[in-house]
Formats: structure tokens, C-alpha cells, sequence
């Protein structure tokens, strides 16, 4: 395995990238990714704007096929077939704008053989929000929307989790008690990864960060290194 | 409670989410509602039929009418998961990807069925109309079309989402696949309206198509949902 980890060994790897490519047209967002994730860790995809960070998440959990290479996540080749074990929270919010948070996540779960308002009323309130708020999703804030979609991810307990931007638009104390329920749940045993450009967010709960430029993984590291913290690291490394 | 999810029971879910999602939106019967009485409307001040002639015209026009009012809903139904991605969280989720095409092809023919309950006294008005069959059979004649209607138009709707222009591509695909169904649908309208002719052979004929697409369109759903 071609891979410029320093010093991390995985075992029994929750996600395993072989090769992984993937072209729009004749753009290639990832060049030929080698690498394995090890199970209940805290994974940070780090990078520029068009580094292929979110790709690669979109690749793990099914959403695009990947053009050359072979995927696999809790050691199975097709996502459908661990489709209960795993959660996604995307750019989007994935929610219906015209459903209160209730609603929504009694819907989402009702996907996965949930038919249990408690269940999606304590995911809501492990985000910090009320499950008795009656309006509308699409009168949320941009944050409490980001926080209903993390509840939506979570509201199956997944023991592997796919967050893209988690902490935008979210305010800075938000941030702070989504990182805390981010290492919760990982010292639970859940495998989590988390493409973000605030990486001093996740400092402090980090086993490791990725670094990809140009679809291409050019650095893994144990934690999250302090020339990483900066937004303009990536400018200053250059 | 934590329980696989069936095809009828996530059917049922996604069938009474779309309802209430239209109930509050509006988006697609408003649209239809409205798109639906302009034909009328305009047909009406077009023609100046006698009793004889309406019953004539009438199944082509009031099929032609639904048949573009019904694209009009076929284009929200997808664009409502489209927004926010939602689409997403479906494709990620074990539910199996039949149960949402069913669901929004039953909610489709719900609101199509709406449609023709409000527009059918209109024509009755507007061309004075009066059935020489029996009416019984018109009924069988209207669900039989209603979902030839809907299921294609579902599916083809589905196909076409990520088509940049799919409010045109739409119609474009649905309108010459449905053309037997439009045949069918119309001249039993009219066998029954005038009773100058049996309107068996036409109601087989949408049964049979009615199975058809409603079998091909489950079976080829999966790989549409799942298109990038």
C-alpha cells in the first residue's frame, strides 16, 4: 500500500480504498487513492476547495460509483448491503424544507425500520435542539438545519458516519457541542470521518487528518498537526 | 422499534409524507387545477358543439386537458426531492427503491383523480354533455387511463430529473410512449359517450398496458434512482 501514513497501524479497517478514481468528463476529482481507515477512529479529510474531499466521502458512502478502483466499507463491496450501518450528512441539509424536524425524522427513520418517535425526539435534543419545535425546517437557521441534518445521520445509530462540512454557517458554541457528541460517539466505538476546512474544531478529538490536493491523498498524520490548524496552511505549505 | 423496512410499509410512509407535503406546498394541484380550467376555458370559446358533436369531442378533449395537466404535477413530484438533496437520503437509506416509485405514482393518480372529479362537471357544463352508455363504465375508463397516465409519467419524470432541461424533455419522452393509452383512453370515452360502439376492446387494451408499464417501470426503477 502506497501511503504516507507516519505511525498510524490500522486494524480491521472500516473503509478500504483501492486505486479509487473518479472522472466528471475529463475532470478527474480523484487520482488513484490507496489507503485504510481504521474502525472506531475520528478521520479528518482536510484540503483545498476542489481537493476532492467531498468526492471521496460521496465515493465511501455510495452516492457516485467510482470510475477505476474498489471500495469497501464494513467489508462490503456494495454500500446497499450495510445501508443500516452507516450514516451520511452531506453539503445539503437532506431534509424536506415544508416538515418540522419531527417529521422529517420520523420519516428518514421509518427508511431504516425505525417507527419510534422517542428515538428521533432524542436524536433531535443530542443536537442541542428542542423536538417539540412545530415549525418548519425551512424556517430554520442555516445552523439548526445543519444540526437536524447530523440527527438525521445519526437517528439509526450508525457505527460508521460520513459528515461533509458538519460546522458551516454553525455558530462557534454549536460547533463546540457537536464536536463534543462527534468524540462521544466515537469513544462509543462509531468510525466517523469529517471533511472540513475548521480544523482547529476538531483539534482536540482528531486521530488523524488526511491532507488531499488535486484528488490526490499527499499527507496522513496522527492528530491533527499544528501547521494544519492555519486556513492558509494549505497556502503556506505550498 | 427497529424493524426491516417493507415495501408496503415504506410505500405507505413516503405516500402520506408526499400528501402532506402537497398539502401545505400546493405546488402540484394548484398548478394543475389551474392549467386544467384554462383548456376548458379556451376550448369551450374554440367550439360551439351541439349535444351530438360534444359527445364526440368531448373524450379527446377532456384527456388532452389531463394529459397536460398532468405533466405539470409529474415535474413537481421529482423537483420537491431534488431541493436540499433529499433524494440522497433515500438512494443511502435500505429502503427498497420500488416503494418510492410507487408511492409517488399512487400519489400522482390521487391528484390526477382530484383533477378529473373538479374538471368532469365543468365539461358537463361547458358542453352539455350526457353519457348514451353507461356511466359505470366511464369510471373504469378514468382509473384505467388515470394511472396509464401516472405511471409512465412517473417513471419518465424520474428518467428525466437530471436532465438540465426536464420540464422539456418531460413531455418530449412521456407524450409518444403514451400514445397507445391516449388512443385507448379517448375512443373508450367516446364509445361510451355516444354508445354507437363497444368500449371493450379499448378498456383491454388499457389494462394490458396498464400491467405492462407498471411492471417494466418497477423493474427499471432501481438503476434510474440510482443514475448519476
Amino acid at each position: 500500500m502506497e501511503s504516507p501514513v507516519s505511525g498510524i497501524v490500522p486494524a480491521q479497517p472500516a473503509v478500504e480504498l483501492h486505486d479509487v478514481a473518479r472522472h466528471f468528463g475529463r475532470f478527474a476529482a480523484l487520482r488513484g487513492i490507496t489507503a485504510d481507515f481504521a474502525a472506531g477512529r475520528l478521520h479528518v479529510l482536510l484540503g483545498e476547495n476542489g481537493a476532492g474531499k467531498s468526492t471521496l466521502l460521496r465515493v465511501m458512502a455510495g452516492l457516485l460509483a467510482p470510475t477505476r478502483g474498489t471500495v469497501r466499507v464494513l467489508g462490503a463491496t456494495t454500500q446497499r448491503e450495510v445501508a443500516t450501518r452507516f450514516g451520511y450528512m452531506g453539503h445539503a441539509p437532506l431534509l424536506y424544507d415544508e416538515l418540522s424536524a419531527m417529521e422529517n425524522l420520523a420519516y428518514f427513520a421509518s427508511l431504516y425500520g425505525i417507527h419510534d418517535d422517542l428515538r428521533c425526539a432524542e436524536a433531535i435534543r443530542t443536537v442541542g435542539l428542542d423536538p417539540k419545535l412545530e415549525r418548519r425546517v425551512g424556517q430554520y437557521s442555516q445552523g439548526m438545519r445543519q444540526r437536524i441534518s447530523l440527527a438525521r445521520a445519526i437517528v439509526h445509530q450508525p457505527e460508521l458516519l460520513f459528515l461533509d462540512e458538519p460546522f458551516s454557517n454553525v455558530d462557534v458554541g454549536s460547533a463546540r457541542q457537536m464536536t463534543t457528541l462527534l468524540a462521544d460517539m466515537r469513544d462509543a466505538g462509531t468510525t466517523i470521518f469529517v471533511v472540513t476546512h475548521q480544523a482547529a474544531l476538531m483539534e482536540s478529538v482528531a486521530d488523524e487528518c488526511m491532507v488531499l490536493e488535486a484528488g490526490r491523498m499527499v499527507a496522513r498524520e496522527k492528530g491533527i498537526p499544528e501547521r494544519m490548524l492555519s486556513p492558509y496552511a494549505m497556502e503556506a505549505r505550498a | 422499534m427497529s424493524a426491516t423496512p417493507t415495501l408496503w410499509s415504506i410505500t405507505r410512509r413516503s405516500l402520506a409524507k408526499d400528501l402532506r407535503l402537497e398539502w401545505r406546498s400546493k405546488d402540484a394541484i394548484n398548478s394543475m387545477l389551474f392549467f386544467a380550467l384554462l383548456v376548458v376555458v379556451i376550448f369551450s370559446f374554440g367550439f360551439d358543439p351541439t349535444a351530438e358533436e360534444s359527445r364526440r369531442i368531448a373524450g379527446g378533449l377532456l384527456w388532452v386537458a389531463v394529459l397536460f395537466a398532468t405533466v405539470v404535477a409529474l415535474n413537481q413530484t421529482w423537483t420537491r426531492e431534488l431541493r436540499n438533496q433529499v433524494l440522497d437520503a433515500y438512494r443511502l437509506s435500505p429502503a427498497p427503491p420500488q416503494a418510492l416509485f410507487l408511492s409517488k405514482t399512487i400519489g400522482n393518480f390521487l391528484f390526477v383523480a382530484i383533477l378529473e372529479v373538479l374538471m368532469v362537471p365543468l365539461f358537463v357544463v361547458f358542453y352539455n354533455l350526457r353519457s348514451v352508455g353507461p356511466v359505470w363504465q366511464l369510471l373504469v375508463v378514468a382509473l384505467l387511463a388515470t394511472w396509464a397516465l401516472v405511471v409512465n409519467g412517473t417513471f419518465f419524470a424520474a428518467l428525466s430529473i437530471r436532465t438540465r432541461s426536464r420540464e422539456i424533455m418531460l413531455p418530449l419522452i412521456l407524450f409518444p410512449i403514451s400514445i397507445p393509452a391516449l388512443l385507448a383512453m379517448v375512443d373508450a370515452t367516446t364509445s361510451i359517450l355516444t354508445g354507437d360502439n363497444s368500449p371493450y376492446f379499448w378498456m383491454r387494451l388499457l389494462a394490458v398496458y396498464d400491467v405492462v408499464f407498471t411492471a417494466v417501470s418497477l423493474l427499471l426503477f432501481e438503476p434510474v434512482l440510482n443514475a448519476e
